[in-house]
C-alpha cells in the first residue's frame, strides 16, 4: 500500500470538497428516516461506527485484529444487563458497557499488539473465542436466549428514546461523535506516526518512536469505538445475544471495511451500509445472502483490493494529477 | 482420586481422544496448505463439510456405500480443491498471507451457504456401516466399533502423511520447494504443479476426515464451521506447518478438552483457546515449529 | 324528534363507518414466523406455513370482506433475527399476527415486541411455560403445548411407574431450562430426586460425552429436555453407546412424531410422550392430517395442527368482533369455545393458555405398526386442568388473584 503525497494545490480544493461532501451526508442522514425504515438505519448506524473503529486499527495501524466481536458483543452484554437488571439510566448503561469493553481492549491489546501479520489475527482470535464462550457459559448472559427487553429508557431522564425518531437522531450523534473522534485522530500527528508504522515499522523505530506505545493505543481506542458501537445496538435493538460476540461478527466487520476501502476515511461507512443494506433486502432469499457475501469477498480480494471509496480515491487522484500535469 | 469416579475419567478421555483424531486428521491437511503454500485455509472446513456430503451423494444418488467412498470422497473433493487453487488462490500467493484468510474465508461462506440453501442447518444421518456396528464393553464404558475404528484409522493416516512428508524423496522436494522455489525450479520440478497438488492432497485429508465423521455426526452444511476454528486452533499451537505438531497437538488437545469436562466441564471449550493464546504470547512459532 | 332520528342515523352511519375502517390497511396480514432451515424444520417450518394457508383457504380467503394474506420468514433460531424480523413486519409491513415461532428464546423475543405494539402472537411451535406465566401478554395465545404440560404427562407418568431418579440433558436455552424446572417440580412431587444435569448447546451434533456425564450419574431415567433435532441425536447416541442396554431408560419430555419417524421404530420403540394432537385419533384428525399430507408429503405434527387451529379461531373473531386491533381480536378469541379437527371444547384462559386435553401416547414397537406413520398407541388422557399450570401458582400479571 503506497500513498502517494498529493500536491499541495490539490489539498485546500480537495478540503473544501470534503467539506461539502460531509454536509451533504450529514443533511442526507438527517432525512433519511422520513425515507427509510428507521430500525435499519440505526443498525446501519452501528455497524458504520464498528468498522470505523475496527478501520482505525486494521487500516491505519496494519494490524487486522479477527475478534473485534468481543468488544462489540461484551459491550452490548454489559449494558443491557445494566439497563435492565441493574435498572441504571440509558447514558450511564452506555457508558458502563463503553467501560467494559475498554477495558477488555486494554487486555487484548497488551497481548496481541507483540505479535504481527497473521499472528496477531490468530492472537486476536483465540482470545475472542475465550469471550464468546465465557458468554455462552456465564449465567447473566442468558445464553443462547440473550438479554431480552432491555428497556430503551429515557436519556438523560428526559429525552423519550422509546420512540423510534428520537432513537435514531440520538444513534446518529453517537455515530457523528465517534466518527469525528476518529477523524481526529486519523489526521493528528498520532495519526501520522501510526501510518509511519504501518508502511515500516523498523524505520519508525529507528526514528525513536516507541510504536508499541501508538499500537497500544490505538487499539485501545478502537476497542472503545467498537463498544460504543455494540452498546448502542444493544440499546436500538433491546437485545444483547451470542451473534454479536461470535467470531463470524468479526469476519464480517473485516469485510465490511474490505469492501469500503481499508485506511480510508469513508470506506467503512459504505461498507457498512452496503452490507447492512444486502443483509436486509435480500433476507428473502435466505441463505444466498451469505453465498453473496462470499462473492464480494472474493472478488475484492482479487480485483478491488483498495475497496469501492479507495478506487474511487485512486481515480480522482489520478484525474486531478492528469490536470496539474500540463502547469508543471 | 478427587472424588471422580473412574469411570468417568477413562470415558471422556476415550471420547476426548475420538474427537483428538478428528483434530488431528483436519489440522494435518490445514499444516500441510499452510506450511508449503502459506494460506491459512479457511475454506478447510467447507471441505470437510463437502467430504461428509460427498459421502452422502454417493450413498443416496448411487447406492455407492461407505467402504468405496472413503476412497472416491477424498478424490473427488480433492480435485474440487485443485480447481479452487488452480482459479483463485494462484493470485495471492506473492500478496500478504492476510488476504489468503479473507479470500479463503470468503470461499467458504459461498459452499456453506449453497449447501445450507439446498439442505437446511439440521444433519442428515448416514448409517454406521454394518461390519462397524456393535461395540466392545470396555468395563469403564461401552466403546462403539465404529470410534474405535476412527482413532485407528486416523492414526494410520496421520503417520503416513506424516511419513510421506518427512521421509520420503518427494516430501523433500516439496519442503525445499517450499524454501525455495527458484532453486528447485532449476533442478527441473515443475514447482506450480507440486503446489497444485498438494493443495488437493491437504483438501482430500479434510475430505477423508469428512467421510469418517459422517456416521458420528451426522451430515450438516454447519460441520465444518463447528470445527474450523478449533482445528486452526491446533494449527497454531502445534506450529503453523509443522505435520508432527499437528499430530501431536491434535490429539493431546482432544485429551485435554475430555480432561476439562470430567473437571469443570463448563471451561471445556474454551481451554483449547486460552492455550492457544499462551503459546502465541510465549512460542509464537508454536511448539513445534521452527522459529521462523 | 326528526332531530334526534337524525342524529341516531348519523351515529349508527358513524360506527359502521368506523367498523369498516377497522381493518387496518384493508388486509389482515398474518405472518409464519418459523425455522425453515434448522433442527426444527420438520415439526414447524414449511409445514407450518402449509398449515396457515390451509385455514386461510378454508376460511374462504377473506374475513370481514377483507383479503387475508400470509407471509412467512425463516428465524434460523436466533433471538436477534427472529426479533428484528418482528419489527420490521409489525412496522414496516403492517403484519396484524405471528403465528408458530418454534424456539422459545425467538417466541420470548416476540412476545416482548407484539405485547408493545399491541399485535396478535400465536404460539404453536414453542413450548416454555414462562410465554403464559411470568412473560405472558395480553395479545399472546399459547395454543398448542407447553412444557408444564410435558412435565405432567410424561414426567408424571415415568415417576409413577418406579423412574424416581433422574439426570437431564437439557438444551441450554429458555425452552430446555423451563422443561427441565417443571419437570423437576413434578418429580419431587411424586418423591422423586434429580441427580444432576448437564447443559448442552442448541443444535449439538456430539452428546456421547453428556451421555457418559448421564450414565456414571446412575440415574434411573436420563431426561432429555431437548427438542427436534437434538433429541433424535441424543437418542440415537444413546442406543450407539450401549445406555439403554445398561438398565437405564430415556425420557424424551419432547418428541414429535417427525422426530419418531427420523429415528425409526427400532429405536424409538416404547419411548413415552405427550402430544395434543395425533392424525389417527378420529376421523376428524384423519381427514385433515389426509388434506395436510396431500399438500406437504408428510404427516402433520402437533405444531402445524395447532397452527391451523389458531390461525381459524383468529379470523373467526375478527369476523365477530369485525376488527382486527388485537387486544379486541384476542379478548373475543378469549370469550369464544374452540372446537376444531383436534381441540373439543377448549378455551383461552386470561393468561393465554389453551386448555385443552392432551394424550400420553407410547412409540409402537416395529411389529405392531400395521402402516405407514401407524406410530403410537394411547396410554391415557390428561386432563385438560391437570395438564396446565393451576391460576393459583400463576405469575402473570393478567391473572387476577381473589
Amino acid at each position: 500500500m503506497v500513498t502517494t503525497v498529493a500536491p499541495v494545490a490539490t489539498v485546500g480544493r480537495r478540503s473544501r470538497a470534503g467539506l461539502v461532501l460531509t454536509i451533504v451526508l450529514v443533511a442526507l442522514a438527517l432525512i433519511a428516516p422520513l425515507l427509510v425504515y428507521p430500525v435499519f438505519l440505526m443498525k446501519a448506524l452501528c455497524f458504520a461506527l464498528f468498522a470505523c473503529a475496527f478501520n482505525l486499527v486494521a487500516g491505519y495501524g496494519g494490524l487486522l485484529s479477527f475478534g473485534h466481536a468481543a468488544f462489540f458483543g461484551s459491550a452490548g452484554y454489559v449494558t443491557a444487563h445494566a439497563a435492565k437488571v441493574w435498572g441504571f439510566p440509558t447514558e450511564l448503561a452506555i457508558v458502563v458497557g463503553v467501560l467494559a469493553g475498554t477495558v477488555l481492549g486494554v487486555v487484548f491489546g497488551w497481548i496481541a499488539i507483540r505479535r504481527q501479520g497473521i499472528y496477531f489475527a490468530m492472537v486476536t482470535l483465540a482470545l475472542s473465542q475465550m469471550i464468546y464462550f465465557y458468554a455462552l457459559q456465564v449465567p447473566f448472559t442468558h445464553g443462547e436466549d440473550g438479554i431480552q427487553a432491555v428497556p430503551r429508557g429515557h436519556l438523560f431522564g428526559f429525552i423519550d428514546l422509546n420512540q423510534t425518531m428520537t432513537m435514531y437522531y440520538v444513534v446518529l450523534a453517537i455515530f457523528l461523535i465517534g466518527f469525528a473522534i476518529i477523524f481526529r485522530t486519523i489526521h493528528s500527528p498520532f495519526g501520522q506516526v501510526l501510518k509511519a508504522i504501518r508502511e515500516n515499522e523498523p524505520r519508525a523505530i529507528s526514528l525513536g518512536y516507541r510504536t508499541e506505545r501508538y499500537k497500544l493505543v490505538a487499539f485501545i481506542l478502537s476497542a472503545a469505538l467498537s463498544s460504543l458501537a455494540g452498546s448502542t445496538k444493544s440499546i436500538v435493538f433491546q437485545l444483547a445475544s451470542l451473534t454479536d460476540v461470535h467470531w463470524s461478527t468479526s469476519g464480517e466487520v473485516v469485510l465490511m471495511s474490505l469492501i469500503g476501502g481499508l485506511g480510508t476515511v469513508l470506506g467503512p461507512v459504505v461498507g457498512a451500509v452496503v452490507l447492512t443494506t444486502m443483509e436486509n433486502y435480500l433476507a428473502q432469499f435466505g441463505s444466498w445472502v451469505t453465498v453473496i457475501q462470499g462473492v464480494i469477498f472474493v472478488l475484492c480480494v482479487l480485483t478491488l483490493r483498495s475497496g469501492i471509496v479507495g478506487a474511487i480515491e485512486d481515480v480522482l487522484r489520478r484525474r486531478s494529477r492528469r490536470k496539474a500535469a500540463p502547469g508543471v | 482420586m478427587f472424588g471422580i469416579p473412574i469411570q468417568a475419567l477413562f470415558g471422556q478421555l476415550l471420547l476426548g481422544l475420538i474427537n483428538g483424531a478428528f483434530y488431528a486428521m483436519l489440522s494435518l491437511g490445514l499444516a500441510v496448505i499452510f506450511g508449503l503454500l502459506g494460506i491459512a485455509n479457511f475454506t478447510h472446513g467447507a471441505l470437510y463439510m463437502m467430504g461428509a456430503f460427498c459421502a452422502w451423494f454417493l450413498l443416496n444418488l448411487f447406492g455407492i456405500g461407505y467402504w468405496p467412498s472413503l476412497i472416491l470422497a477424498p478424490i473427488i473433493v480433492g480435485l474440487f480443491g485443485i480447481l479452487l487453487e488452480r482459479v483463485f488462490l494462484r493470485w495471492i500467493r506473492n500478496i500478504d498471507h492476510l488476504y489468503g484468510l479473507m479470500l479463503t474465508l470468503g470461499l467458504a461462506q459461498i459452499i456453506e451457504g449453497v449447501f445450507r440453501d439446498q439442505y437446511g442447518s439440521s444433519g442428515k444421518p448416514y448409517a454406521i456401516p454394518a461390519e462397524l456396528t456393535g461395540g466392545y464393553n470396555l468395563g469403564f464404558m461401552f466403546l462403539p466399533t465404529y470410534r474405535a475404528w476412527v482413532i485407528v484409522l486416523s492414526m494410520i493416516v496421520c503417520f503416513g502423511t506424516w511419513f510421506l512428508i518427512e521421509r520420503t524423496k518427494l516430501g523433500a522436494y516439496l519442503r525445499a520447494a517450499t524454501e525455495n522455489p527458484v532453486l528447485v525450479q532449476a533442478f527441473g520440478i515443475n514447482v506450480p504443479r507440486l503446489v497444485t497438488l498438494t493443495y488437493g492432497f491437504g483438501v482430500a485429508l479434510a475430505a477423508l476426515a469428512g467421510v469418517m465423521a459422517a456416521p458420528i455426526y451426522q451430515v450438516s452444511p454447519l460441520m465444518g464451521t463447528n470445527i474450523l476454528i478449533v482445528v486452526i486452533a491446533v494449527v497454531v499451537i502445534g506450529g503453523m506447518g509443522s505435520i508432527l505438531g499437528s499430530i501431536i497437538t491434535g490429539f493431546s488437545l482432544g485429551l485435554i478438552e475430555g480432561l476439562t469436562k470430567v473437571f469443570w466441564p463448563e471451561a471445556s471449550s474454551t481451554v483449547i483457546f486460552v492455550i492457544m493464546a499462551i503459546v502465541l504470547l510465549v512460542k509464537p512459532s508454536g511448539l513445534f515449529g521452527r522459529a521462523s | 324528534m326528526t332531530k334526534r332520528i337524525l342524529g341516531l342515523a348519523a351515529a349508527s352511519m358513524l360506527t359502521i363507518g368506523t367498523a369498516q375502517a377497522q381493518i387496518s390497511d384493508d388486509v389482515v396480514k398474518i405472518g409464519v414466523l418459523s425455522d425453515m432451515s434448522g433442527l426444527y424444520s420438520d415439526l414447524a417450518g414449511q409445514g407450518s406455513v402449509i398449515a396457515a394457508q390451509m385455514a386461510v383457504k378454508d376460511f374462504g380467503g377473506t374475513v370481514a370482506g377483507k383479503p387475508i394474506q400470509i407471509v412467512s420468514a425463516d428465524h434460523l433460531n436466533k433471538a436477534d433475527v427472529g426479533s428484528a424480523i418482528a419489527r420490521q413486519w409489525i412496522d414496516q409491513d403492517k403484519v396484524d399476527a405471528i403465528v408458530d415461532v418454534p424456539t422459545s428464546s425467538v417466541a420470548l423475543a416476540v412476545q416482548d415486541i407484539t405485547k408493545e405494539r399491541g399485535k396478535v402472537f400465536l404460539i404453536s411451535g414453542a413450548g416454555s411455560s414462562d410465554l403464559t406465566n411470568k412473560a405472558c401478554s395480553p395479545t399472546g395465545v399459547h395454543w398448542t403445548y407447553d412444557t408444564y404440560a410435558l412435565a405432567q404427562g410424561t414426567g408424571g407418568a415415568l415417576v409413577a411407574q418406579g423412574g424416581n431418579s433422574w439426570f437431564f440433558i437439557t438444551a441450554d436455552y429458555a425452552f430446555g431450562h423451563s422443561l427441565e424446572n417443571d419437570a423437576t417440580a413434578v418429580i419431587k412431587s411424586f418423591g422423586g430426586k434429580v441427580l444432576g444435569s448437564a447443559n448442552v448447546p442448541l443444535n449439538t451434533a456430539d452428546f456421547s460425552s453428556y451421555l457418559l456425564q448421564a450414565q456414571t450419574s446412575k440415574a434411573k431415567i436420563i431426561g432429555l429436555a431437548n427438542a427436534g433435532g437434538d433429541t433424535i441425536n441424543s437418542i440415537k447416541q444413546a442406543a450407539e453407546f450401549g445406555i439403554t442396554s445398561g438398565g437405564q431408560s430415556l425420557a424424551g419430555l419432547l418428541v414429535f412424531i417427525s422426530d419418531v419417524h427420523s429415528l425409526g421404530l427400532k429405536v424409538a420403540q416404547g419411548l413415552v410422550l405427550t402430544e395434543s394432537f395425533y392424525w389417527d385419533q378420529t376421523d376428524e384428525t384423519r381427514a385433515w392430517a389426509k388434506r395436510f399430507s396431500a399438500e406437504a408429503k408428510k404427516v402433520p405434527t402437533m405444531v402445524q395442527a395447532g397452527v391451523y387451529g389458531a390461525v381459524t379461531h383468529y379470523l373467526k373473531a375478527i369476523d365477530a368482533a369485525k376488527t382486527d386491533d388485537g387486544k379486541t381480536v384476542v379478548a373475543r378469541m378469549k370469550e369464544t369455545p374452540i372446537n376444531d379437527f383436534m381441540t373439543k371444547n377448549g378455551k383461552i384462559r386470561e393468561d393465554g393458555r389453551v386448555i385443552r386435553d392432551m394424550y400420553l401416547f407410547q412409540v409402537k414397537a416395529p411389529g405392531e405398526s400395521k402402516g405407514e406413520y401407524d406410530y403410537y398407541k394411547q396410554l391415557a388422557v390428561i386432563p385438560g386442568d391437570v395438564a396446565a399450570r393451576p391460576l393459583s401458582a400463576s405469575e402473570c400479571p393478567l391473572v387476577k388473584k381473589g
